[in-house]
């Protein structure tokens, strides 16, 4: 397997420059998803005809992408966002069959920067799971330990973009979907602001809380593809007008000026040993490179996770009311018992049939919470607790104190072992306790690599900014990166 | 109403009615074990209750500005392409197809 340049801005700049044609590198990101997603189940659909064709063209027209940021860059697709012609499945046998009859516009977005999509990535069902192994497909393995898991629910993009199937992942983050897999398997994922990037296409799951973004090699690629994909959107009236700058221009390696948050109350307990230390060994970088670090505290967070299951459940059931096996997907065979009550048996056997085990209990917790009687006591509770867990961020973002960034882990543990908490739900949903916040608040957050366990499992640094200063966490991030090896790191199954 | 710090346990009979408004078919063993993880969820996530949030206003959505678009005219998802999509339709006629409602 070659070795080398396989970063978005190597393969575009290569690209550009003339140096390696888009069918030379389409066909190389092939012959590494035809050697290694055997292993790793990181994709539910390879388009490798489609591909090529489309390299093909932009070689033919060389002059129309001289100019495109992400010219002949191969990118896998997580499953549950909409790409015309090509199956799309939210990893879930209720749409196995699907084909959308559009394009998501994050997806059309890379498209005109000179993208070419290679496949479908596995994820969770509907993105509900910490660990891909929820998605009908089977599980999606760990590139640095095929006994583990690559963290979800974007585990087929992050496992992707680690084992260098592809050198960039589109991904979608509801409660740390982008961020803990990316800090599982050793690469960047950045969820960016509510708003700062279109949901049209992206198969809803909490809709006042789902937002689309990429997973990396680098904190550079991860900015010049969020300049491609952010922007206001006619057709997702939650996106924002907001102005796009340019990310790359911040990237200066200069973090003198800037104060870094650190919560530590929250790092007490709960956080394994290696993490804790690799976080605390990654803050002396950045204050080592000039950054003033500043104790925060941040009361409400410790709620986060509970209000997250709350909020999010009583969302998807609601989205996923939807799938009844009407207009799209899979519908089970009702046998007729009584006239007229064939419709409502022909739903409920569909939806039992079509969902998987974890999505049947999401819906159910979600129909519960918005029953009449627990309303109340639970969705508008957890309502009103989102409100000042979004007060403590802001409280940290303003005034005299203010920080530029807060820094935590993305996981309070390394990979765990597959079928190690697939018995205890509620076990799996801690596993999202340091990134869900970032959601309620609708706040940027990404994950960086900051160090391997001893047990060689990487570790990732998580870094949330303020609303739309995706530029300061971008170059917060990039400065780290420069003082640190982990991105370069590749695990042994792609170097072979 | 659920009295604060009592986990609030989840019976097979809760799990049954649930289940009927989401238009979901349970098997038994579903029943049983959704009643046991539900109850384990909802008994952790009542820590909400231990917070008091007097006068604080519920955030459904952080979206300060909704982005409207111009009211104009413009094609449309492709009827033919959408129906296509469907388990069972009459593309030509444009109809979604569903099990006999009607006597």
């Amino acid at each position: 397997m070659t070795e080398g340049a396989w970063t978005v801005s190597e393969v575009s700049d290569a690209v550009r420059a003339g140096a390696r044609s888009a069918t030379d590198v389409c066909r190389d990101a092939l012959a590494r998803i035809d050697a290694l997603n055997p292993q790793l189940n990181a994709f539910n659909t390879v388009v490798a005809e489609q591909a090529l064709a489309r390299a093909k063209a932009i070689d033919d027209d060389r002059g129309r992408w001289r100019d495109a940021p992400l010219a002949g860059v191969p990118v896998a697709i997580k499953d549950n966002l909409c790409t015309r012609g090509v199956r799309t499945t939210a990893s879930s046998k209720i749409l196995e069959s699907y084909v959308p009859p559009y394009t998501a516009t994050a997806v059309e977005r890379l498209e005109a920067a000179g993208a070419v999509i290679v496949g479908k990535a596995n994820c969770d069902e509907f993105a509900m799971g910490s660990s891909n192994e929820t998605s009908a497909f089977g599980p999606v393995r760990n590139p640095w330990a095929l006994d583990r898991i690559p963290g979800g629910t974007s585990g087929g993009s992050a496992a992707a973009v680690a084992a260098t199937l592809a050198p960039l992942a589109l991904g979608s983050d509801t409660g740390g979907s982008i961020r803990q897999p990316a800090a599982l398997c050793g690469v960047v994922g950045l969820k960016p602001t509510y708003g700062r990037v279109s949901r049209y296409g992206l198969i809803a799951h909490a809709s006042s809380l789902d937002q689309v973004g990429p997973l990396t090699r680098t904190v550079r690629d991860a900015a010049i593809v969020l300049g491609v994909i952010a922007g206001g959107d006619p057709c997702d009236a939650t996106s924002a007008s907001e102005p796009v700058p340019d990310y790359t221009t911040g990237l200066t390696g200069d973090i003198r000026t800037l104060r870094v948050g650190v919560p530590r109350a929250l790092l007490d307990k709960g956080v394994h040993g290696d993490v804790a230390g690799a976080l605390f060994a990654a803050l002396d970088a950045l204050k080592n490179r000039g950054a003033a670090l500043i104790d925060i505290d941040l009361p409400h967070a410790r709620y986060a996770t509970a209000v997250y299951y709350l909020v999010s459940t009583a969302e998807a059931s609601s989205n996923l009311a939807r799938f009844d096996g009407v207009r799209y997907g899979f519908r089970a065979r009702a046998e007729p018992r009584t006239p007229g009550a064939d419709l409502r048996t022909m739903y409920a056997r569909t939806r039992a049939e079509g969902f998987g085990s974890e999505v049947k209990r999401r819906i159910m917790l979600g129909t519960y919470v918005l029953s009449a009687g627990y309303y109340d006591a639970y969705y508008l509770k957890a309502q009103r607790l989102r409100t000042l867990i979004l007060r403590d961020y802001e409280q940290a973002f303003t005034g005299a104190d203010a920080v530029n960034v807060i820094a935590m882990p993305t996981s309070p543990t390394p990979a765990f072992r597959l079928g190690e908490r697939t018995a205890d739900p509620l076990q799996m949903y801690l596993a999202d306790v340091f990134t869900v916040s970032a959601n309620l608040a609708g706040l940027p957050a990404i994950s960086v690599p900051c160090g391997f366990t001893a047990d060689q499992l990487p570790i990732g640094m998580q870094l949330t900014g303020r609303r739309f200063d995706e530029a300061t966490l971008l170059r917060v991030a990039d400065a780290y990166e420069r003082d640190t090896p982990w991105s370069r790191r590749t695990p042994a199954i792609a170097t072979r | 109403m659920l009295a604060s710090g009592m986990p609030p346990g989840f019976t097979r009979e809760q799990v049954t009615a649930v289940a009927a408004l989401a238009n979901l078919e349970l098997e038994p063993a579903e029943i049983e074990l959704f009643a046991k993880q539900l109850g384990d969820i909802l008994a952790y996530a009542d820590e909400v209750q231990q917070v008091d949030t007097t006068g604080v206003e519920p955030t459904a959505s952080v979206t300060r500005q909704t982005t409207d678009r111009a009211d104009e005219l413009r094609p449309s998802l492709d009827r033919g392409e959408v129906l296509d999509a469907a388990p069972d339709a009459a593309i030509d006629a444009g109809f979604f197809k569903v099990p006999r409602v009607i006597g």
